[in-house]
């Protein structure tokens, strides 16, 4: 028991301390989530779960709300950010630790983490002003048109190409999420043994193979636990998400469709909602959202603790 | 010895002339519509008298919960609560500024003002009922316009706000369809088109996308130079949005102070009448008569000096009759 030690005051005190601390953690998620059931109880009661989760209908005039649309935007833009961004901050990474000569290492691992030092609303209104332009006019005209003969992936390109859409937005967000993953996937391919690398380097393995088969292997904890943040990030990201995704309450098909997240909604609609029904739904709708990452993380918190056991023995 | 005497009452005097500006705040929240003009009335009238004004623009519903729960002095909402709330709540409530919302669009081919809107068109389009530019309805009223057969693209306010009641409850108004498929409110289910986050993400999504509609507090439309359509009122007269036609609009509305002011300026009866035109209105809680009267005093001191700022600034002042009336209300409530 950490908190026994009684020759040393100081040593009590610290324990204590630190053990506060660490239990505030604890604490205020109790409090938020409590914070949260109290005040939906109102839409729990009034929609129920199950009504609630798979109702598309969004209508604060009606006073009719249902999550869904919400939820599929959130999942959509964070699997597609994910999607760009994950071979984008291991390219960097590895980039960064393997392949730069020294003097380059720094600027680029500076310029890593100022990209995640941006407030994100400044990614919104760069989004909207600059690369929403650029995507309408340049990006989406040609993937419409690459895609057009090709069966099943011509449906995500359908409608007319805007700029605000799920697309421009996963976009905005893989940008914002990349500095995560490839920081920490940077430092943990530090943390490979200089000898096993060049171990197998003396026995005639390229570089291309060292990286395959002892860094990438070594440090796959490390770079899954950085995805694992970026996706913690990409699930909660707000405005630089608001002004390009259009906001619309609807299961879109198309990438280049606009649609709503979760936090967009609440973003956008909480300092309005004058009924306390709609107030609640808006509670709940925080809820949902808060079980969700909870759900995302403790999943990979989980497959995180497993290969640590299959690593360690 | 004198010089540290002079030194110390200069510092009493500085402290407790400070301590007594300090005292003088004014504490406001609600409409972000309103904000730029009631900053500007405030920043001069402390100048002159020295009581700061604390205005937080978050929403208007934000308004209406913080005046109704007594944390602030009083609160602001471009959506008039109905004599039946002002009174279970305790409170009481006067117009302060007019403004207007209007239909952007973004046609090549139509110069600015050109294009003339009935409600019934402007709601088919709102509603995705009317989807090419050239559809017969809009045709109709526009033989001289060359009007594209081009999809049109419907922009809406995402967030919930002031300028989406004022425009939905005039859609309601004019238009049944409307009123029974989206309603009126400060976020309503729009049944065609994107949402952007503001006054300045629907201009820039307007300003942005060829063939596109959408509405905005006028003075985003002025400042971004939109191209802005003519509207048929309920006079059955075409009329551009400008000051004259907002003015005709509050002039022609009828606000009874027995009602508390509750009323919505769109569809106003008026000749030459904006139909889509909106107060905003102040709340004060009922029992604080001292933090009213001090209230009362600024607005008071901006009806008779603000007029010519609130024009700078693309709001229409209140007509002089109806000033009288909230005076009259203001002395009936004992706060004048």
């Amino acid at each position: 028991m950490p908190l026994q030690y009684k020759k040393n005051p100081v040593d009590f005190i610290f324990s204590a301390t630190t053990a506060a601390a660490s239990f505030s953690v604890i604490i205020f998620i109790i409090g938020i989530l409590y914070v949260l059931v109290t005040e939906s109880s109102l839409a729990i009661g009034k929609f129920g779960i199950v009504n609630f989760l798979t109702s598309t209908d969004w209508d604060p005039v009606k006073e009719s709300f249902g999550a869904l649309t919400n939820i599929y935007g959130t999942v959509i833009t964070t699997f597609l950010s994910l999607l760009i961004a994950i071979p984008v901050a291991l390219g960097i990474a590895i980039f960064v630790t393997e392949i730069a000569p020294n003097f380059l290492k720094g600027p680029i691992g500076a310029a890593i983490e100022l990209l995640a030092a941006i407030p994100s609303i400044i990614y919104g209104m760069w989004g909207l002003f600059t690369l929403s332009p650029i995507m309408s006019k340049y990006v989406e005209p040609f993937l419409k048109e690459i895609t057009a003969g090709v069966p099943f992936v011509n449906v995500l390109f359908q409608g007319t190409p805007m700029g605000i859409d799920i697309l421009t937005a996963s976009v905005i967000l893989s940008i914002m999420i990349v500095p995560f993953t490839a920081s920490i996937s940077r430092d943990s391919f530090n943390l490979t043994p200089a000898i096993v690398k060049e171990s197998a380097y003396a026995i005639g393995a390229t570089k291309w193979e060292v990286i395959k088969n002892v860094v990438i292997p070594y440090s796959k904890l490390g770079v899954f636990g950085g995805i694992v943040l970026s996706l913690g990030r990409a699930i909660g990201e707000t405005m630089a998400v608001a002004f390009v995704l259009g906001n619309n309450h609807k299961i879109a098909t198309s990438l280049l469709d606009a649609a709503a997240t979760i936090t967009v909604t609440l973003a956008n609609e909480f300092a309005e909602a004058d009924k306390d029904i709609y107030l609640s739904s808006l509670f709940y709708l925080a809820l949902v959202l808060f079980v969700m990452s909870f759900i995302t993380l403790a999943i990979a918190k989980f497959f995180l603790i497993k290969a640590e056991k299959k690593y360690s023995r | 010895m004198k010089t540290i005497l002079k030194l110390t009452l200069i510092a009493a005097f500085v402290l407790s002339s400070a301590y007594a500006h300090a005292a003088e705040t004014l504490n406001g929240a609600g409409a972000t519509f309103p904000f730029p003009v009631y900053s500007a009335w405030a920043y001069e009238y402390n100048k002159i008298t020295g009581v700061q004004l604390n205005y937080q623009s978050i929403g208007s519903g934000g308004g209406v919960r913080q005046v109704t729960e007594r944390t602030v002095d009083f609160g602001a909402s471009d959506d008039p609560s109905r004599p039946e709330q002002v009174q279970k709540d305790g409170l009481l409530q006067f117009p302060a500024v007019i403004g207007g919302v209007v239909p952007v669009v973004n046609l090549e081919s139509v110069q600015p003002g050109q294009l003339k809107l009935d409600p019934e068109s402007l709601c088919g389009i709102f509603l995705g009922d009317i989807k090419y530019w050239d559809d017969a309805k809009v045709k109709k009223m526009n033989p001289d316009v060359k009007l594209p057969h081009n999809e049109i693209t419907v922009v809406y306010r995402s967030d919930g706000s002031g300028t989406t009641a004022i425009y939905t409850n005039y859609l309601s108004e004019t238009c049944p369809a409307w009123k029974e498929k989206a309603g009126a409110g400060k976020a309503v289910k729009f049944p065609a088109g994107i949402g952007g986050k503001g006054n300045e993400g629907v201009a820039n999504y307007v300003k942005r996308t060829a063939n596109s509609i959408g509405y905005v507090e006028f003075a985003y439309a002025k400042q971004n130079k939109l191209n802005f359509t003519q509207l048929k009122n309920s006079a059955g007269n075409f009329v551009a949005p400008g000051f004259e036609s907002f003015e005709d609009a509050a002039a022609s509305g009828d606000f009874d102070a027995k009602k508390d002011f509750c009323l919505w300026l769109t569809n106003a009866p008026g000749k030459g009448a904006w139909p889509i035109a909106g107060a905003t209105f102040i709340l004060l809680a009922k029992e604080k008569t001292d933090v009213n009267r001090n209230v009362v005093k600024f607005f008071d001191w901006a009806f008779k000096n603000g007029d010519a700022k609130a024009k700078e600034l693309v709001y229409v002042p209140l007509p002089a009759s109806l000033k009288d009336k909230i005076r009259a209300y203001w002395k009936a409530k004992g706060i004048y």
